[in-house]
Order: structure tokens, then C-alpha cells, then sequence
């Protein structure tokens, strides 16, 4: 996993709230079965005025030009700005994958969807929680600002915003610690293979019926 | 110290903890199914790794699978995509091995949370996984179950344990009775709508009260179904005499020799008296009727003698733009009636309501009548072979298809429209699935989720309908 420590990142705002993963990357995407290459079909359905099918291409397709991403000004954007539980609906880790491969490094909203939330972790990238009235403050920022960037620091747990204002958010130490160093977690889970095993063997004999083969 | 449910499940699958919280929890059981699994089985085998126990995995194709054409085979399914799809699964699940596999056509092929109770691999006391957001649904049986992301299915699979941190606790009181018409999915969007789709975010949510305790297995698992909906991690209901009445004698339960002893330790996965809830939420049953949403998110709903709303109803402004996008999307204008809704299509389905039950109650709606003129399309997908073959021998089926529904193969179908069962854009659908976001039935599509019954009920109206006027 690629590691993340600080991001210098043009922000992009997506004034909406309750973003679902449908949305994000429309069902007709699952159907690959690889990783990678979902960036093109971020938002699909808003980004693009005709109607997207896998293994299309995008240079031929209709952009949206109301659509945050397609504005000019937004271009080459690192950091999503967004609203209350982003990320809700559908499990898909397609999701991360899709913003991942866009180009987005790291998050900012008042709230996120559980499984999303985790599984941006799994993906490098940085999902970071701050109070409602700060979010609003930077979507205020953003949109009247040309350029508008963030400094994140994971390390220090700050966004710094450009106007020098400095704010903390929240991470767990675990997480925090895979995001800095890159670590793949299977490997850190399977430090603990023989306690894994201990527990099962134990578990074997106290509830059997949940073994049953 | 007093113990929630969510505690007990919690302490007995800790293997290790980290000082800050972070938990390494074990996984009884992992559900499987073909969209959400190849790029964990190639994640696994890129690394070398093993699969740590293969007989904790149960699988089956269900979200890409086809409703009609089975007799064509693999062959029949036009859509290469899917078609690489199932037989991914396919060549994964002969590779690795499992528990059970119910591959397409199989005869106890289905949706992948309507099979798991139905075979009895989900049984009490559990941690259930998959790569799926409405696993939520096996919390009915006091399980702890909850949706992954791929790569937490590729850490199940390698090390039969999740990194999770512990959620906070929420119960949900339901009190009171419901009243004819009213069904375990209003409860389900009535909550929705009291907490909003974020209010159960950071929580794992435990469903009491009279009204959970007078329902079937089926209306139980409804209720945990959309707990996920709610931006719950978890669902979950105490055992009780319903929960081993069900389970005694499905194919994977426990047999004759362990049957008392298992029982004996399931009776105890209820939260103790005075138990601590970080929140509590309480619906009375005598406060709702049948829901129908009207929006884009399930938290947009109403009653069935309710109206559609108009933005400036909504006083903070982001809620007022939400809906009046949402509107926009639906083509419905502020203060129609909800009853005065013209309907294109229904949908009677999805892991949400596809069981028999649900199939019996729409059927009693459906008997005698038939579907509008207006409607284009009424589908009847079950949620598994065998409860297929079930409503076959109550004949639902015959009844069904007089009444001019169409009676399908089972999977997930037109819920998220992975397969040929879709919305064409601006068609409206009476839905009994679980989501009505943008596009999530097709492509601009429309949906209103419903239950069973008011889908029934919609399908002969050709616009949504009061069931209890039917009756
Ligand atoms: S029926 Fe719908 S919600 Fe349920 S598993 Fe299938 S696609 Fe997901």
C-alpha cells in the first residue's frame, strides 16, 4: 500500500450530502474484476452527459460541464471535499479504487459511511473528519478562492488551510500507523498467527457446531 | 457488569487487542459472492498467501446471475462481463474449497443472505462477514454481521480475523403492535426516517421491544437488512424461542448430538437487564402506517397517506438542495399525494424481501386481482431456489402469474440491475429493495421502496395504494 504522510492538495468541493457508492462508481463498473482503472468512471453518471459503459473511451465521451470535476479550475484536484456520510450505500471497495485512481489522495467531510470509511484505509487513502462549521468554512473558501489547497499533515493530525488556520482531526493510532509506513495489514495480522490459532482451537472446543465441515 | 448483546458477541471473538482499541476479531463464517471476491482471491494468491480456513467460506452468484434463460446455461448470459464473473467464482471456490458452494443453476443457489439462514450456516453467536453492505441481515440470528470491503474479504480469507474497533451501542425499542398492512420493512423506513441514513453511524444497533418480538425470522431479518441503511455497522436481535425454532433442523445446524448444548449457550445472547446504550431510540408501532419513499435516499419517505414534499418544508439549506434534487430526479412535484404516484414498473424482490413470507404476503394481495394496464412490468423474483420452489408448492407462483406478475429465477435482479432486469430512464418502480439512490435500478431510474404487501398493492393500483384498503 502506498504510504501517506503529507499532502500539498488542490481541493475540489462536492456540495452534496449522502454521496452513495453507487454514485460514485455506478454498479456496471463491478463488473471487472481487476483493482485498477475504475478512475475514469469516477461519478459516471454526473461527470458524463451520455450514458458509460465498461471499456469505453472517455476522450470520446460527453463531459458534464456542470460537474465539479469537469471545471477547469478543479483540474489535477488531490483532495475531495465533501458533506455529511459520504461513502454510504453499497460495500464496493471499487469506490476508493475509483477516487484513487482519479487522483484523490485524501478526504475532508463532516462524516463517513463505515465500510467506506474503511476501506479507504486499505487504499492510502485519507479520509479526514473535522466539525460541520469548519467544513462549511472551507467550502466557502474553496469556492471563492481559485487554487484553493490544504496541507495535510497525518503525522501531526492538522489540516492546514491557506489562510494559515490550522485544525486537528481524529485518527486512530493503528490506522495512522499503517497509513505512515505503508504497512500492508495481513502482514501485521499475521504477527499473531499462533494466538489466531490458540483462539480457533479453543473456540473448536467450546462451540463446535460452528465448525462443522 | 450488565452486557449488551453487542458486548457479549464482541468479547467472544477478541483474539488480540491494540492499545489504541483496535481489535483483531475472529470470523466464524464468511459469505461470499462473485462481484466483491476476485480481486481478494488474486490479492491472496499475488501474495503467496493461503486461505486460513476454508471451511468457515460459503458461496454462491447472485448479484450478476440472470432470472430467466437458466435452461441456456452459463452460455445463455449475454454479458461477457458477468459471465467472467461467476465463472471466476467458479474457478476461485474449486481452487480454495468451501463449506457450501451454490453455484448458478444450483438448485439452492440465491441471494447470498437469504441462503445463509436458510441452510443454517448462520447460526447464533456468530461474526458474519462479506464482501457485502446488507450483511447486516444475519444479525437477526444474534450474530455480529456486517458488510467488508474487498480487501477486508483478502484479510479474512488469509487470517480468519478483521481489524475492527468497537462500536458504540444503540437500541431500538419498537413498542406497541403493528397493525394489519404494517410490516417489518415500514418499521425499517419509519426508522430511517425518524434517525436519517447517517443517524446510526459509529453504532452497532440492537432492535427490543414487543413489536421485534412478535416477528417472524423473515421481518426480522428485514429489520437487520436496512439497519445498514441507517449508517449502522450492525443489526442484531436477541435469541429467542423463533430464532431455534427456525434454525432446528436446517441442513448445517448444529445436529442431534450438539443440537441442547448449542441451544443452552444461545439462550444467553441477549443483553442483560440494565444493560448500558449509548443511545436509545423508541417507535411506536400505533405512530406508523405503510411507508413509501419519495426521494433518492431511503430517509426520504413517508406514509402512504402522506404527500411529497417541497423543499422550503426543510429549514438548513443543504437538506432544502438535497431535495429539491432529489425531486428533480424523481420527476415529482411538492404536495402530490403519495397515493396519486403513477408506477411503471414493480419489483418484488432482493435480499430485503424475497422470502416466503413476503412472497405469501404479496400473494395475498395479488389473489383475484390483476396488475394495472399502466404497468409495464411487475417482477417476482425469489429470493432463493428454494424458496422458489416453496411458493411453487403453496402455489404463489399460479397466482401470481394470473394476477399478470412475471415469476422468475432467484438473485438479486432488478435491486441493483446487474443483470437484463433494469429500469429504463424515468421509469418508476414500486420497490420492496433497499435502496433508491440515483441510477441504482438503471440508469435514471426511479425507485419507491415499499413493502412486499404495498407493492402488491401498487401493482394492481397502478399507483401507490393503502394495502389495509384492500383487505
Ligand atoms: S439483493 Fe440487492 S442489496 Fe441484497 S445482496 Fe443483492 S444486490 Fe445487494
Amino acid at each position: 500500500m502506498r504510504k501517506f504522510t503529507q499532502l500539498e492538495g488542490l481541493v475540489a468541493p462536492l456540495d452534496r450530502a449522502n454521496v452513495d457508492t453507487d454514485a460514485i462508481i455506478p454498479k456496471q463498473f463491478l463488473k471487472s474484476i481487476k483493482r485498477s482503472g475504475f478512475g475514469q468512471n469516477l461519478f459516471d453518471e454526473w461527470r458524463y452527459m451520455d450514458h458509460g459503459e465498461p471499456g469505453q473511451d472517455a476522450s470520446l465521451r460527453l463531459p458534464n460541464p456542470d460537474f465539479v470535476l469537469n471545471q477547469p479550475r478543479y483540474r489535477g484536484a488531490a483532495i475531495l471535499l465533501t458533506r455529511d456520510n459520504f461513502g454510504c450505500g453499497s460495500s464496493r471497495e471499487h469506490a476508493p479504487w475509483a477516487l484513487e485512481d482519479y487522483g484523490f489522495r485524501a478526504l475532508v467531510g463532516t462524516s463517513f459511511a463505515d465500510i467506506f470509511y474503511n476501506n479507504c484505509f486499505k487504499n492510502g487513502l485519507l479520509p479526514v473528519m473535522l466539525a460541520k462549521s469548519e467544513v462549511e468554512e472551507m467550502f466557502a473558501q474553496a469556492d471563492q478562492f481559485p487554487g484553493y489547497k490544504l496541507r495535510i499533515n497525518l503525522e501531526n493530525q492538522t489540516v492546514t488551510r491557506p489562510d494559515g488556520k490550522t485544525l486537528s482531526f481524529e485518527v486512530d493510532a493503528f490506522r495512522k500507523f499503517c497509513l505512515l509506513n505503508g504497512f500492508d495489514d495481513i502482514g501485521l495480522t499475521l504477527r499473531h498467527a499462533e494466538k489466531i490459532r490458540e483462539f480457533e482451537a479453543m473456540r473448536r472446543i467450546e462451540q463446535p457446531w460452528l465448525f462443522a465441515a | 457488569m450488565a452486557k449488551t448483546l453487542y458486548d457479549k458477541l464482541w468479547e467472544d471473538h477478541l483474539v488480540h487487542q491494540e492499545n489504541d482499541g483496535t481489535a483483531l476479531i475472529y470470523i466464524d463464517r464468511h459469505l461470499v459472492h462473485e462481484v466483491t471476491s476476485p480481486q481478494a482471491f488474486e490479492g491472496l494468491k499475488l501474495a503467496g498467501r493461503k486461505v486460513w480456513r476454508t471451511s468457515s467460506i460459503v458461496a454462491t452468484a447472485d448479484h450478476n446471475t440472470p432470472t430467466q434463460g437458466w435452461e441456456r446455461g452459463i452460455e445463455g448470459i449475454a454479458d461477457e462481463t458477468s459471465r467472467l464473473q461467476i465463472s471466476t467464482l467458479d474457478a476461485n471456490i474449486r481452487e480454495v474449497g468451501a463449506l457450501a458452494y451454490f453455484p448458478f443453476r444450483d438448485p439452492r443457489q440465491g441471494i447470498v443472505h437469504v441462503i445463509g439462514p436458510e441452510q443454517g450456516v448462520t447460526l447464533p453467536g456468530m461474526t458474519v462477514v462479506c464482501g457485502d453492505s446488507h450483511t447486516s441481515t444475519h444479525g437477526a440470528f444474534a450474530c455480529l454481521a456486517h458488510g467488508i470491503g474487498t480487501s477486508e474479504v483478502e484479510h479474512v480469507l488469509a487470517t480468519q480475523c478483521l481489524l475492527q474497533k468497537k462500536s458504540k451501542a444503540m437500541r431500538v425499542q419498537v413498542d406497541g403492535v403493528l397493525g394489519r398492512g404494517v410490516s417489518a420493512k415500514d418499521i425499517a423506513l419509519a426508522l430511517i426516517g425518524k434517525i436519517g441514513t447517517a443517524g446510526g453511524i459509529g453504532y452497532a444497533v440492537e432492535f427490543a421491544g414487543s413489536v421485534i418480538r412478535a416477528l417472524s425470522m423473515e421481518g426480522r431479518m428485514t429489520l437487520c437488512n436496512m439497519a445498514i441503511e441507517a449508517g449502522a455497522r450492525a443489526g442484531m436481535i436477541a435469541v429467542d424461542d423463533t430464532t431455534i425454532d427456525y434454525l432446528k433442523g436446517r441442513p448445517f445446524a448444529p445436529k442431534a448430538s450438539q443440537w441442547e448444548r448449542a441451544v443452552a449457550a444461545w439462550r444467553n445472547l441477549k443483553s442483560d437487564e440494565g444493560a448500558y446504550f449509548d443511545a436509545v431510540v423508541v417507535l411506536n408501532a400505533a405512530e406508523f402506517g405503510p411507508q413509501v419513499t419519495w426521494g433518492t435516499s431511503p430517509e426520504m419517505v413517508t406514509g402512504i397517506d402522506g404527500f411529497v414534499p417541497a423543499p422550503e418544508d426543510f429549514a438548513d439549506p443543504g437538506k432544502a438542495e438535497g431535495v429539491a434534487r432529489a425531486l428533480q430526479y424523481m420527476g415529482l412535484t411538492p404536495r402530490t399525494p403519495i397515493s396519486q404516484i403513477k408506477i411503471d414498473k414493480v419489483f418484488i424482490g432482493s435480499c430485503t424481501n424475497s422470502r416466503i413470507e413476503d412472497l405469501r404476503a404479496a400473494a395475498s394481495v395479488a389473489r383475484g386481482r390483476h396488475i394495472a394496464a399502466n404497468v409495464k412490468l411487475a417482477l417476482v423474483v425469489p429470493g432463493s431456489g428454494l424458496v422458489k420452489r416453496q411458493a411453487e408448492a403453496e402455489g404463489l407462483d399460479k397466482i401470481f402469474i394470473a394476477a399478470g406478475f412475471e415469476w422468475r429465477e432467484p438473485g438479486c435482479s432488478m435491486c441493483l440491475a446487474m443483470n437484463d432486469d433494469k429500469l429504463e430512464p424515468g421509469e418508476r418502480c414500486a420497490s420492496t429493495s433497499n435502496r433508491n439512490f440515483e441510477g441504482r435500478q438503471g440508469n435514471g431510474g426511479r425507485s419507491h421502496l415499499v413493502s412486499p404487501q404495498m407493492a402488491a398493492a401498487a401493482a394492481i393500483a397502478g399507483h401507490f395504494a393503502d394495502v389495509r384498503a384492500l383487505f
